[in-house]
């Protein structure tokens, strides 16, 4: 695309192109710069700039307010040997996550390969699945106390009719997780749209084959579809563990990260520290160890792909 | 083999429809709520039907309780911050898309892996930074940092310009046509869908955001409309029935832009999905 004039500008000698052509490229290389721009000062001003600043504020004890002081690596190891709750709120994060992720792409999944079937409908039920999904946020929170509610909730009036008393879900120490991951799989349409585009991408030449073959449903499923959709496993798998390891607003708008600390999720930890108890030493070095875990995680995800993502056009 | 494709299409329906009741008796559990008379949220058996059906409760909650005012500082936030995000990230993404330049590719995918980055490492110092810069208890914290573009949907518009042919522009760059007036009058229109996704994501981004309110604004007239349904929730005897009304009324704009953008919507994300 570059240089679009240099067409008209053969018949001069063969510097002259050339030096245009630098000129092009440079001017081209300027407006680059100044298109991104925005980005790039936004990245130095509110990413990187922050990310060291963080950095050297973890190696610190400091209040905001009184002068911080310097005391090196030692919030690290403090959170490794001598904070329980640092542990106890990895857990319930990591449990969560473990849950959450693995069981929504499982429904989702589910969800788009049986929409994929109907012979009608499909958009409105495409629809109605994503609609949990685009709603986000405080209210669907306020939402899902108000259907945990153990007197009149949603849940225990439905198993009322059934004749089950049911538990006191999120007030249950014993349930408060499982609850947080049923509220979680609500939003599995989000996902589901996602496979959908992956399933519209398969050729149907691949299902003719295997039909020629006599395959059966299931072996379809699992010799061509599901290897087909891995690298929208791959995408949706990295997406929703960087999203699962950062949980908040559930635990701090519904849990409070009880009872007896089932939902303390480590974003929430991690912000009791900052902004309630002012240990911003302490809770930048608890930010750098999740920014480790996600980084790790991900590595070894995308380390893995190669034994377990298909891209198409690639030969093994 | 007919009474097969029957049953096997009967049991796809089936499915079809319970997992359909499963994702809306929750809207159904709100909007019934909403609708009841105080002392009625409470009965058992639990009437799914309110009677009387409290239609006023909608305009209780937005007149008499500050949810009005918060509505107004929910939307004094979002409009600025969707304007601001849709110029930067097409701007930046047109960089992106159309320009060649030394350090393109690594600044291309330290963009991308800015995504992984958790928010809680920048948290404290850019708050620290915004509480020097006076912005505590304004709406600035809120609005300015859009301006800066977002990495996914830079990435998300980026992919879209990829798909428009270059030759267009090559003939206007011809005509004498300047790098801003191709991105306005050419490129610009073709990519409506897929600034349509954009502003939606952002505008359910921002809507219900509650972290960054929670973290710059703290007197009840600021709140925005998360932060005020959190606080009305927090207080002694909550009144489920218009905390319900608040809460219809806060998802109302989200569902609305997806069913009138469903089409685009639906059309970005499998050009994002699929081209990684």
């Amino acid at each position: 695309m570059n240089m679009p004039e240099m067409d008209g500008a053969s018949a001069t000698t063969a510097a002259a192109p050339r030096k245009k052509a630098m000129r092009a490229t440079s001017k081209e290389a300027i407006w680059f710069y100044v298109l991104i721009s925005p980005w790039l000062i936004g990245f130095l001003a509110f990413v990187l700039g922050p990310m060291i600043a963080s950095f050297i504020i973890s190696l610190t004890k400091w209040d905001l307010l009184t002068p911080a002081k310097f005391i090196g690596f030692k919030n690290y190891s403090k959170a490794l040997n001598h904070d329980p709750l640092f542990w106890t709120s990895l857990k319930v994060t990591v449990i969560y996550s473990v849950l959450s992720v693995p069981l929504g792409l499982v429904f989702s999944l589910a969800l788009a390969l049986l929409l994929n079937q109907a012979a009608w409908g499909m958009r409105l039920f495409r629809t109605i699945f994503y609609m949990p999904a685009v709603v986000s946020g405080v209210s669907v929170m306020v939402l899902w106390m108000w259907i945990f509610n153990p007197e009149i909730g949603l849940f225990n009036t439905i198993l009322g009719y059934f004749g089950i008393s049911g538990p006191g879900w999120i007030y249950d120490p014993n349930w408060a997780m499982p609850s947080m991951v049923i509220m979680s799989l609500w939003g599995v349409g989000g996902g589901m749209i996602i496979w959908l585009a992956g399933l519209k991408g398969i050729s149907p030449s691949l299902y003719e084959a295997a039909d020629l073959d006599g395959a059966n449903a299931w072996q379809k499923l699992k010799n061509v579809t599901v290897p087909m959709l891995t690298p929208t496993i791959f995408f949706n798998l990295i997406m929703g563990i960087v999203g699962a390891l950062q949980t908040f607003g559930q635990a701090y708008v519904m849990t409070k990260g009880g009872p007896m600390n089932s939902t303390l999720f480590y974003n929430y930890y991690l912000f009791q520290h900052a902004f309630e108890n002012f240990n911003m030493g302490y809770a930048s070095a608890l930010a750098w160890f999740l920014f480790i875990i996600i980084l790790v995680l991900t590595l070894i995800v995308v380390k893995s792909s190669d034994a377990w993502v298909y891209y198409e056009g690639e030969r093994k | 083999m007919r009474t097969n494709k029957w049953l096997h299409q009967t049991i796809v329906y089936a499915l079809l429809l319970a997992g359909s009741l499963v994702m809306l008796v929750p809207f159904a559990w709100m909007l019934s709520t909403s609708l009841k008379e105080s002392y009625q949220v409470f009965t058992v058996p639990v009437k799914w039907i309110p009677d009387p059906i409290r239609w006023d409760n909608y305009i209780t909650t937005f007149t008499g309780l500050p949810f009005g005012r918060w509505l107004l500082n929910t939307l004094a936030v979002t409009v600025p911050n969707i304007i601001g995000t849709v110029l930067s990230c097409t701007v930046v993404a047109y960089g992106f898309a159309r320009f060649k330049a030394k350090g393109k590719n690594m600044l291309f995918i330290l963009m991308l892996s800015t995504m992984m980055l958790p928010t809680s490492v920048t948290m404290i110092p850019v708050f620290y930074l915004f509480k020097e810069l006076g912005w505590m208890n304004t709406l600035l914290p809120l609005i300015v940092p859009a301006f800066f573009g977002t990495a996914f949907y830079i990435f998300l518009l980026r992919q879209f310009f990829m798909t428009i042919p270059v030759e267009m522009e090559e003939a206007a760059k011809i005509d004498g046509a300047s790098t801003l007036g191709i991105l306005v009058r050419i490129i610009l229109p073709l990519t409506i869908p897929a600034i349509i996704t954009v502003a939606i994501l952002q505008f359910n981004g921002v809507w219900n955001d509650f972290m960054t309110p929670l973290l710059y604004l703290n007197k009840p007239e600021l709140y925005t409309l998360a932060l005020g349904i959190n606080f009305f929730k927090s207080e002694n005897n909550v009144q489920w029935n218009f905390l319900m009304t608040a809460s219809v009324v806060t998802m109302l704009p989200s569902l609305l832009f997806y069913f009138l953008g469903q089409k685009y919507f639906v059309e970005s994300i499998t050009l994002t999905g699929m081209k990684g």
